[in-house]
């Protein structure tokens, strides 16, 4: 903030206009944009569901997906209850299947 | 398919300047010496005739040449001032449904056909089936904005719907820009605009009192000289050419303006 808006902000001048109109649109366009319609966000559920079958066992009536917005933020965040570990998987899989905590996305 | 340019102006938001962007550019690139198509989208709600001061010879619209009333030549309205411009004007009567994609596609085609080099198409605001009739067949897109939050959101909504309709490069055109409000930080600017939006800018319009005369009388404001939106809509023209134009000076007392005013004569 160059000094004379910062002594402005001191002695109680409200916000210029333009600023708030700025920050004000910055924060529903992250809003707007993170918008993921209900369709797409069960397809997504589901891809998730297939991928992470592959080695885990889940508990599928437990699973959430869900959009996270907070001051600032949008996050994607799965909570993906683990019932057991598969042992049949192939070693040549990115993962480590040995991690049965929940994971958090 | 030709080597054509087939421009959508668009924006999300009624009321931003599309249809006077339009029949702006639309001239402006006529008065260039290109062969111009401008095509009204906005069926049901008809105005680039208007806006152009063309609506005394509308005999036949979009919608009779689609469903087989006439041929495509005999819906296009010559333009008296600018022989290299043509329109084809939308029908009031009907809906968005009355032209589906493939028609403006085959539009377009034939319009190509018949030599027209620049085909720029109005859009209705919205986006519903109007706004995806109107992207159709177009390979370039142009956001009308003006420096204010619903207009600027609108735009942003359309960014997203052009590219899930391919239209990857939108251009953007920020208009009714009032300087002096942007000076004492009244107004956002055409950074914090760009800023927010993130597309590449094609050019800035003032608001000037000279648009409402312009379209009141019918005679877009590229045709009288010395006005500044007059003068930024020429320029927008030049960089949809590919030319290389600086952005001009909006400075109401800035020293270009005032001897641009002085070259002028008084307004």
């Amino acid at each position: 903030m160059p000094l004379p808006s910062f002594l402005e902000k001191l002695f109680g001048r409200p916000e210029a206009s333009k600023d708030t109109a700025k920050n004000r649109l910055r924060l529903v366009l992250m809003h707007d944009r993170a918008a993921i319609p209900a369709a797409v966000l069960e397809q997504m559920r589901a891809e998730l569901l297939t991928v992470l079958s592959k080695y885990v066992e889940i508990d599928q009536q437990a699973l959430e997906v869900n959009l996270e917005r907070s001051e600032g933020t949008v996050a994607l965040l799965a909570n993906v209850p683990i019932l057991r570990v598969r042992t049949d998987i192939a070693s040549d899989g990115p993962d480590n299947p040995e991690k049965a905590e929940p994971a958090l996305a | 398919m030709s080597n054509g340019r087939v421009i959508v102006i668009t924006s999300g938001k009624g009321g931003v300047g599309k249809t006077t962007t339009t029949a702006n550019l639309g001239m402006a690139l006529a008065a260039m010496g290109e062969k111009v198509a401008l095509i009204d989208a906005d069926i049901g709600l008809r105005n680039l005739d208007l806006i152009l001061g063309l609506e005394n010879r509308i005999v036949y619209d979009i919608v009779d040449v689609v469903e087989g009333r006439c041929k495509l030549r005999q819906a296009l309205i010559k333009d008296k001032r600018m022989p290299n411009l043509v329109l084809l004007p939308a029908a009031q009567t009907r809906d968005k449904s009355a032209v589906n994609p493939d028609q403006m596609r085959q539009l377009i085609a034939d319009l190509q056909e018949d030599g027209y080099v620049y085909i720029l198409i109005d859009c209705p605001a919205g986006i519903e089936q109007g706004f995806r009739n109107a992207t159709a067949g177009a390979t370039e897109a142009i956001i009308v904005t003006n420096p204010e939050v619903s207009a600027v959101r609108d735009a942003d909504r359309i960014v997203g719907l052009l590219e899930a309709a391919d239209l990857r490069n939108p251009r953007l055109v920020v208009n009714r820009l009032r300087p002096h409000l942007v000076k004492n930080e009244t107004m956002m600017s055409v950074e914090d605009v760009q800023e927010i939006l993130s597309i590449p800018l094609l050019g800035i319009v003032p608001d000037d009192e000279a648009i409402i005369n312009s379209s009141n009388r019918g005679e877009p404001v590229i045709l009288q000289e010395g006005t500044r939106a007059g003068q930024a809509y020429r320029n927008v023209a030049r960089r949809i050419k590919g030319e290389d134009v600086p952005l001009m000076d909006l400075e109401e007392g800035g020293f270009f303006s005032r001897l641009r005013r002085l070259f002028a004569g008084a307004r």
